[in-house]
């Protein structure tokens, strides 16, 4: 289009839109500054920061316990992993062995919050595409593991569900029953999915060959999680460096090396299946033992530096505590995987329409409080 | 021949388009012919009904029995597991009228509601279980100092032999 305006003969000027920070597509608020020309994207510039809460500061006046449930607030659709992540921190700063039984509740949890997420994705990836279909179809078979949630941790969301040295409660006796219940459900329920939205025509065309990210760029631009590796970026902090109870199942990792948008559809679509296959192998084998370890009322962590990454279901989330041997951290840092990927929308982006980039937002599936946090 | 061709593959094009369109529409047409597999509830008409979790997370009660006696010692261990100061505890001294000696009572227990972010550390640091969350989820008020509660009853005492 850019080459025909100039066969005309005519003389076009670039100019910037506003999208957002109040954009339904933009999940949140997020403000993309936009230089296009036409309806062709020249420049993506996100301005971040509307929902800023200072995580990190609050966090240098808080105890050790009362740090967990702030990282709920950061990436809401893995707020279990979000959790985990600090015990694990915390818990290697204490040099402190956790029981079997709370790796794998912890595992089983993490892998039905990752496929919460994704279905979330999933409709709300549809409804931008402008099929309000799947929304409703992803909401409905969420809602049966947001009641799993509610009945063994108590809320539906913000869960809080870890405490350093275990987890908060027990699981509830129906846990197990009504989690296999949801995985016969959703096992008939996917293919399902994939009639509505995979193989359709209109979708396939809006997402085949847009927003293409090469690996180089993905490594370069930190871009990780199903995101990185629809780009071929092998990034499973899951293979990499298991924690809790990765190392005792067997699971793929999903590798795409298209690295357009329908790619990384493909990977988040593989991964649901892979963690149903997961919590299958652990579902029946939780071993029998204490739901925490016992840890001092006031946690004091020794001097030095701690960090622990962990697989969100967007990505690498690493925490990272010093500490100056007090009853809160010195200095927190948390290293979102959704502020990553973000930066990459620029160079995906570039020569685009505008329509696409609705597209590639919500194949990236940007979660904006954890951009700012 | 050419154009043949074209005018096949361009068919063949709408017969895919269609088929793929249909795929998707078989499956809400099949919803719209099974309507009990909707699972829509209909919120205020089913509040008799609604039963919520045991462990759902509504607000911080202070549990009292029929004598209207609570567990609270006044400890303050919440008010210090608390992240965002949701609760107050406001002290008084009680002479003891038979022994005579002075303790240490509740005057007040103040939560602030519109403050709590739901955390359930409140309840696990109580050494007594004076506290509890309670499973009612309807807190919308007129005026944003009715979410200031006070949650031990007017006249209402420790349960003897909870100090110990």
């Amino acid at each position: 289009m850019n080459t025909e305006t100039v066969e005309l003969g005519k003389e076009t000027q670039e100019y910037f839109i506003n999208m957002g920070p109040q954009h339904p597509s933009t999940h949140g608020v997020l403000r993309l500054l936009l230089t296009l020309d036409g309806e062709i994207i020249k420049k993506v510039e996100p301005h971040i920061g509307y929902i800023h809460r200072s995580i990190e500061k609050m966090c240098e006046h808080d105890s050790y316990q009362q740090i967990v449930h702030l990282t709920d607030r950061m990436d809401y659709l893995s707020c279990h992993m979000n959790n985990e992540a600090v015990c694990l921190a915390v818990e290697a700063g204490l040099q402190l062995e956790v029981p079997e039984r709370v790796k794998v509740i912890r595992t089983i949890v993490s892998e039905l919050t990752r496929l919460s997420s994704h279905q979330l994705w999933w409709g709300v990836m549809g409804m931008d595409l402008g099929a309000i279909t799947t929304f409703l179809y992803g909401f409905r078979d969420r809602e049966m593991i947001t009641d799993i949630f509610e009945e063994t941790c108590g809320a539906r969301l913000t869960m809080n569900y870890n405490v350093p040295g275990g987890v908060m409660f027990d699981i509830h006796p129906n846990f197990q029953k009504r989690t296999k219940e949801f995985i016969t459900h959703f096992k008939k329920k996917l293919p399902e999915y994939e009639e509505l939205l995979t193989g359709n025509v209109i979708f396939e065309e809006r997402t085949k060959d847009i927003g293409y990210l090469s690996k180089e760029d993905a490594i370069s631009y930190g871009v990780t999680g199903p995101s990185g590796r629809a780009s071929g970026f092998s990034c499973d902090i899951r293979k990499k460096h298991p924690y809790s109870a990765y190392d005792r199942v067997e699971f793929r990792e999903v590798i795409h090396t298209d690295g357009d948008t329908y790619a990384r559809y493909v990977v988040r679509m593989d991964e649901m299946r892979e963690s149903m296959h997961i919590i299958e192998q652990l579902i029946d084998n939780i071993p029998e033992g204490e739901h925490k370890a016992k840890t001092k009322a006031v946690i004091k962590l020794p001097e030095g530096e701690y960090y622990q990454r962990i697989e969100t279901a967007r990505g690498e989330l690493g925490v990272y505590v010093i500490s100056d041997n007090k009853k809160s951290p010195y200095r927190v840092k948390f290293r979102s995987p959704g502020f990553s990927n973000l930066s990459a929308l620029d160079t995906m982006a570039r020569g685009c329409k505008i329509a696409d980039l609705v597209a590639m937002m919500s194949t990236l599936d940007l979660v904006i409080p954890d951009i700012d946090r | 021949m050419k154009i043949a061709k074209s005018v096949a593959r361009y068919i063949g094009d709408v017969i895919y388009a269609l088929k793929t369109l249909l795929t998707g529409m078989k499956i809400t047409g099949y919803y719209f012919f099974h309507p009990k597999e909707i699972l829509t509830q209909q919120y205020p008409e089913n509040r008799d009904t609604l039963k919520m979790f045991e462990r759902f997370r509504g607000e911080v009660i202070l549990i009292h029995d029929e004598n209207n006696e609570h567990k609270c010692t006044g400890c303050s261990a919440c008010e210090i597991a608390c992240p965002n100061g949701t609760i107050e505890i406001i002290n008084k001294r009680e002479v003891d009228p038979e022994t005579g000696k002075s303790t240490k009572a509740i005057d007040k227990f103040v939560y602030h509601l519109q403050m709590c972010t739901f955390c359930n550390l409140c309840i696990i640091a109580c050494p007594t279980d004076a506290i509890k969350m309670s499973q009612d989820f309807e807190h919308a008020v007129f005026d944003r100092t009715q979410l200031t509660k006070v949650l031990n009853n007017p006249g209402s005492k420790l349960m003897p032999g909870i100090r110990e």
